[in-house]
């Protein structure tokens, strides 16, 4: 084989600026390939999609409503369901904090947030302990029997 | 009109109260228990919220979270279907408290009428007839002396009893004393409350009940009868509009007895009352249901009534559609309930998944169902599948179709009474439309002895 040190430097280039990963050529004189790790397309950061529930008060279509709620992977997660049927608040009052934010560790039966129902504010008690990695439900929405609201590392 | 109803119920109902409501154009909100994620009320309504776990107690009778639901979606009308809490006073008066029409009658209205005893001293103010009978027992000489009078045998009754339970039959004056102690019990254990009456024990009328709707306005219509004669155990098993017992004359009487039954308790919705008939085709008053019933659809084939359709519009201060002049009574119709239960086994319960499912169809056939092929019919609640309602122009023509129909239909991977109504549809004294209350034992007697 007879290529000179440039002419395998020029193809290098090529084949790195235009992130290929082979490439081979043949004359008369011989063949060369040459190749190359290319990195993988990392796929998009996990972006959380909105969890869809058929229960959401102010969606008035019919039929077209989902009733699956899309999935991450919180499957090795504990929940906090709701028992009942109400308004969710995340803190006592208005002009207060939440009483518990993501990274919040809770144990069981601490109160984790307030649902409304009937003009009752009901302090709703976790039954499992751990640390909080996600509220599914936004402040002053509406929440259904079983729905997941807290999930619990 | 109202914003938005919620059902307060489940299963073929909902649907059914669903439909009416999509029909005048009023979003539905559906409630449901986990059981029922799947049913199809959840999918048919505008929204559709879980609110408890799959026992009616903690769901479907949780007064505080259908109210809170209501409050959430922003629905001011509850309607409660049958069964539930459909006659529940208390129920009423609480939707009244938070501003949300219940679409039935007042919680004093039930009241009145759901108190067995109480309804029938009403009753007696304004000249109903009414079976022999007496005030709530408190003295065992009393009760002796009224049954004398009545003559035996006689039926002691739960004032705040139905579905059958809280009655016995006694038919000589030495077993008394003991009957009227039990049903005491039974009807606290199951109703909460001992008081008890007595009856003159009817052997086999016929079980005719007229459907009366009524509105603000003080107008009252009734909608023809209907013979619910064919019951098993006191369940309606198969129910006839009109009846093939009653002829022009008491059919008129039946309707406005009925009507100024209605009238008297200033009645606004729709309701049924409930006579018994007998022999003689004399009629006496039995009790009045305050609410929409399984069998209405039967009465809405012959009289061409949207019957739930009505009871929204007088319950959002509408006037009833139709005077009474104007109602016409065309042909027959005959309703069956097929339920998953095994006709064979005693009418066991057969829930289970319904893997093959083709409905029938055809002129004057109607079929009120919740299922579907693949849906698991739960084990909380009724065993009801569907309503196979069919209308001809003669009761011949009808039992007819009803036995076509009931042929056409394929309902796989649960027992169903299918097989039954195909057997009864035929039947010699079903045919010729003599039959009362005794009817399925006379009938189950017959089968017995030919096997």
């Amino acid at each position: 084989m007879n290529f000179e040190i440039d002419y395998v430097k020029k193809l290098a280039k090529i084949l790195s600026d235009n992130n290929l990963s082979e490439m081979s050529l043949e004359n008369g004189d011989g063949a060369i390939v040459l190749r190359r790790e290319t990195q993988n397309n990392t796929p998009a950061a996990a972006t959380v999609q909105p969890v869809v529930q058929q229960a959401a008060p102010a969606a008035v279509e019919p039929a077209a409503a989902e009733k699956k709620p899309v999935e991450e992977d919180l499957s090795n997660y504990k929940k906090i369901t709701s028992p009942m049927v109400g308004i969710f608040y995340a803190a006592h009052s208005p002009e207060e904090a939440p009483i518990v934010s993501v990274g919040d560790t809770v144990s069981k039966g601490q109160v984790v947030c307030i649902i409304e129902a009937m003009k009752l504010m009901n302090k709703i008690e976790s039954d499992v302990s751990g640390k909080i990695v996600k509220v599914c439900v936004e402040n002053g929405t509406a929440v259904e029997y079983g729905q997941v609201l807290m999930y619990v590392e | 009109m109202f914003k938005k109803v919620l059902i307060a119920n489940r299963g073929e109902v909902a649907v059914r109260v669903i439909r009416a409501c999509r029909e005048i154009g009023i979003p539905t909100v559906a409630i449901y228990s986990e059981a029922d994620a799947d049913s199809l009320h959840v999918s048919l309504a505008t929204e559709a919220y879980c609110i408890g776990p799959a026992e009616s107690s903690k769901s479907y009778l949780k007064i505080p979270a259908i109210i809170s639901t209501a409050l959430i979606s922003g629905a001011d009308a509850i309607h409660p279907g049958y069964g539930f809490l459909s006659e529940r006073a208390d129920f009423a008066d609480i939707c009244n408290a938070h501003g949300i029409k219940f679409i039935g009658p007042t919680g004093d209205v039930i009241r009145r009428m759901g108190d067995k005893a109480q309804a029938r001293e009403t009753m007696k103010n304004y000249d109903i007839p009414l079976i022999p009978g007496s005030g709530i027992i408190d003295d065992i000489n009393k009760a002796k002396k009224i049954c004398k009078k009545m003559g035996y045998p006689v039926i002691v009754k739960a004032t705040a009893g139905g579905g059958g339970k809280g009655m016995r039959i006694v038919n000589h004056e030495d077993e008394l004393e003991e009957n009227i102690f039990l049903c005491k019990t039974e009807a606290q254990k199951f109703f909460g409350n001992s008081a008890v009456y007595i009856e003159k024990y009817l052997k086999n009328p016929r079980h005719i009940e007229v459907q009366i709707l009524a509105d603000k306005f003080g107008n009252v219509i009734y909608l023809g009868e209907r013979d619910c004669s064919i019951q098993r155990r006191h369940q309606k098993l198969l129910e006839e509009a009109p009846s093939p017992a009653v002829g022009e004359k008491v059919r008129e009487k039946l309707g406005r007895t009925a009507a100024k039954v209605a009238k008297a308790i200033k009645y606004e919705g729709v309701g049924t009352v409930e006579f018994l008939l007998d022999e003689s085709n004399n009629f006496y008053f039995m009790e009045m249901n305050t609410r929409l019933q399984v069998e209405h659809g039967i009465t809405e084939m012959i009289s061409n009534v949207d019957i739930v359709r009505e009871q929204i519009n007088i319950a959002a201060g509408k006037s009833v559609s139709i005077a009474q002049r104007d109602v016409e009574i065309r042909g027959h119709a005959i309703e069956c309930r097929i339920n998953a239960e095994d006709p064979e086994r005693d009418f066991m319960p057969a829930p289970g998944q319904i893997n093959g499912y083709v409905a029938p169809g055809g002129y004057g056939v109607r079929v009120d169902s919740h299922v579907y092929s693949g849906y698991v019919i739960p084990t909380y609640y009724d065993s009801m599948i569907a309503k196979l309602i069919c209308w001809a122009p003669t009761r011949e023509q009808a039992r007819r179709r009803m036995y076509r129909a009931l042929k056409e239909y394929v309902i796989t991977g649960v027992k169903t009474t299918l097989p039954f109504y195909q057997d009864i549809i035929e039947d010699p004294v079903f045919t010729k439309g003599k039959f009362d209350t005794g009817f399925l034992e006379d009938y189950q007697n017959r089968k017995y002895k030919k096997d």
